[in-house]
């Protein structure tokens, strides 16, 4: 069993490590999360832009991605400008 | 007088202002309710709005407001003597810029986190949020050309401060990809970072960095043109990559640099070797009201610091009870680091030296500024805690260089995103690209830095006082909005109000003052921004009457 005064140097020194994550993390997170999202929109278009008309050579490669981005596809096509589905044969509004 | 006495009448004042003085303003004007739903739980997202510990916001703040500006402004201002720039800045944090962070906090945690600017056009007028945008933008582009000068004079005094305030540009690079990208805890790349920053130093003293001139242009011009290429190219990189691990490391810097400093002037106990008031000031010395208002503007209070407290802070604050903690405490970074920026240009020479440095200059932009800082504080870490003075020099020289750098960065950025919202707004589609509108914010970074001091780039410091000026009129709009905010309220105003009029004035009349030195000195670029100031000046205050009587014949009125 550890000694209570390293459980306890321990525990503060994991807390210490946290309370410096955050402050690095603190004043740039939205600014992390949008540029993240914004590379997220740019791969979405990657995979369905032969869905949508225009030609992409990385298709093939791409197809199988296709079902498990599914559930983020409203979401992007809103962001995106476009109020409804561009795609004819998926409707998700 | 010894340093010591300063450094602990200052401390205890500052302190003692958070104590008491804040207390008064949360219990009393603010009225801050721990009960109160804050944005960062009422509209949580995890991304924008977190409820986040009070000391990160603490550091963050603290961090944030204490950069270059209170280091140069106060190593200009001893000019007078020690004892007014003392004064002001000691009073300053504890009545104007303390109250003024945690007000805008308050406010804008009020008013679902909005930034100070939409809150100017929310709580004031759209009027007053245009002049806002103006004063912003011309805030952005004095601070990006001052920086620029002062980093560029700074390698030139010392060019052992080269290497290694490049190499934290790489160090920085290095702990964004480590993080982000390789999936490495904080800990490590943080002391790693931080060795080979202060390793680097004894090999930028190996390696001192000295520009010749080539094709006409002289070494102060060539730095400054380096300076502006790179924080082009920075502020187009992902904020992960190098804003946000520059950032950290200068808060790290910011710790280190005011331990060595406070830590050597309590082992040294130096005397302060200036006069309390100088009577030899050098020929063409502006007069000491309104100037030493706005020459110490960040130090004392800085509109600068509405834009952290509205912008990230208020959206992570837990509870509104930490407005006090984070705001008020916040402020004393940069009141912490003026104070000890003016023991180091004051007692860290022989009154010889502080003469020929001070009093014998030869005009008021060549005196002080980071390179007395830099002399008269590695004297006295050299002394305090036995470090070369070679190694004290470099050090003070790049965390200074740092701090400004830094500012740069992110105000080159803010600069694009302005133009290209002019862009859309005025549906001028070139500007809206990333590339275009860098360019923009660049050249006209450029045009304000030579035209201000010459093709040389060495008299740019000229615009220092215009830049506190404008720096002024910020602080006095987000004191407006505050004020207004207590007036509908029904709560007294006469503690954000006087601080207001008072900051705004005093801008009014150096804006006022510099225009005739100015136009004299032939420099046309300055005049026609001093003029704008003026004339944005006169609309705050107008704005402001309006605005309080509108309100107070608004509380003045029946019900119903």
């Amino acid at each position: 069993m550890q000694e209570p005064w390293r459980r306890r140097f321990g525990a503060r020194l994991a807390r210490a490590r946290a309370l410096l994550g955050e402050f690095y993390t603190a004043p740039y997170r939205g600014a992390v999360a949008r540029a993240r999202r914004d590379e997220d929109d740019l791969f979405m278009l990657f995979v369905y832009a032969e869905l949508m008309g225009v030609p992409n050579p990385a298709t093939y490669y791409t197809l199988e991605l296709q079902p498990l981005l599914l559930e983020r596809f409203h979401e992007w096509h809103n962001r995106m400008g476009l109020e409804r589905s561009p795609l004819d044969h998926f409707r998700c509004c | 007088m010894n340093a010591v006495v300063l450094a602990v009448i200052g401390l205890i004042a500052v302190f003692s202002g958070y104590r008491f003085y804040s207390k008064f303003m949360a219990e009393k004007i603010y009225q801050l309710d721990p009960d109160f739903k804050t944005p960062a739980h009422a509209m949580r997202d995890d991304i924008d709005y977190v409820p986040t510990n009070r000391v990160v916001l603490w550091g963050h703040h603290f961090t944030a407001v204490a950069g270059a500006a209170p280091i140069i402004g106060p190593s200009i201002a001893v000019v007078w003597g020690w004892l007014p720039a003392f004064l002001w800045v000691v009073i300053g944090t504890m009545f104007f810029a303390g109250v003024h962070d945690f007000g805008a906090i308050w406010a804008s945690v009020r008013n679902k986190a909005l930034s100070v600017g939409s809150l100017t056009g929310e709580v004031v007028s759209h009027r007053a949020r245009n002049l806002f945008m103006i004063v912003v933008f011309f805030l952005l582009l004095m601070v990006n050309a001052v920086f620029a000068v002062a980093i560029s004079t700074e390698f030139i005094n010392t060019p052992a401060s080269v290497i290694p305030a490049w190499t934290a540009v790489f160090v920085a690079v290095g702990i964004g990809i480590l993080l982000y990208r390789v999936g490495v805890g904080i800990t490590w790349p943080t002391v790693v970072g931080t060795v080979i920053l202060y390793a680097v130093i004894y090999l930028g003293e190996l390696f001192p960095v000295t520009l010749a001139e080539t094709a006409g242009i002289a070494p102060a011009a060539q730095w400054i043109l380096i300076l502006f290429l790179y924080a082009a190219v920075a502020s187009m990189l992902p904020v992960w990559l190098l804003l946000q691990p520059r950032d950290y490391i200068n808060g790290i810097q910011l710790f280190v640099g005011l331990g060595i400093l406070y830590g050597a002037v309590f082992i040294a106990a130096p005397t302060v070797v200036a006069p309390p008031i100088n009577p030899n000031v050098p020929a063409g010395t502006p007069p000491i009201m309104p100037l030493l208002f706005v020459t110490i503007a960040c130090g004392a209070i800085s509109g600068f610091h509405g834009l952290v407290s509205s912008g990230t802070t208020s959206k992570q604050l837990n509870t509104e009870t930490d407005a006090r903690f984070v705001g008020y405490l916040g402020s004393l970074g940069e009141g912490t680091l003026a104070i000890v920026a003016i023991i180091a240009v004051t007692a860290g020479f022989s009154m010889t030296e502080w003469q020929s440095a001070y009093a014998n200059a030869e005009s008021f932009g060549a005196v002080g500024g980071i390179s007395a800082f830099v002399e008269g504080g590695s004297r006295i870490a050299s002394e305090g805690l036995g470090l070369p003075i070679g190694f004290a020099q470099t050090l003070l020289a790049v965390m200074a260089v740092l701090f400004a750098g830094t500012t740069m960065d992110a105000g080159v950025r803010l600069q694009r995103y302005i133009v290209q919202e002019w862009g859309t707004i005025y549906r001028i589609p070139a500007l809206t690209n990333g590339y275009v509108a860098t360019a923009v914010a660049v050249g006209a970074c450029l045009v304000l830095a030579f035209g201000a001091g010459g093709a040389d780039g060495t008299g740019g410091m000229i615009i220092w006082p215009l830049f506190g000026t404008t720096n002024q009129l910020l602080a006095g709009l987000t004191l407006l909005v505050i004020s207004v905010m207590l007036v509908k309220l029904g709560r007294p105003a006469r503690y954000t109000l006087i601080p207001m009029v008072f900051v705004t004035t005093m801008a009014l009349l150096a804006a006022l003052y510099q225009l005739s030195s100015l136009y004299a000195e032939g420099r046309y670029v300055l005049v026609a921004i001093d003029v704008v100031i003026i004339i944005t000046a006169i609309f705050v205050m107008l704005e402001a009457a309006s605005a309080l009587m509108r309100e107070r014949r608004a509380a003045a009125a029946p019900a119903g």
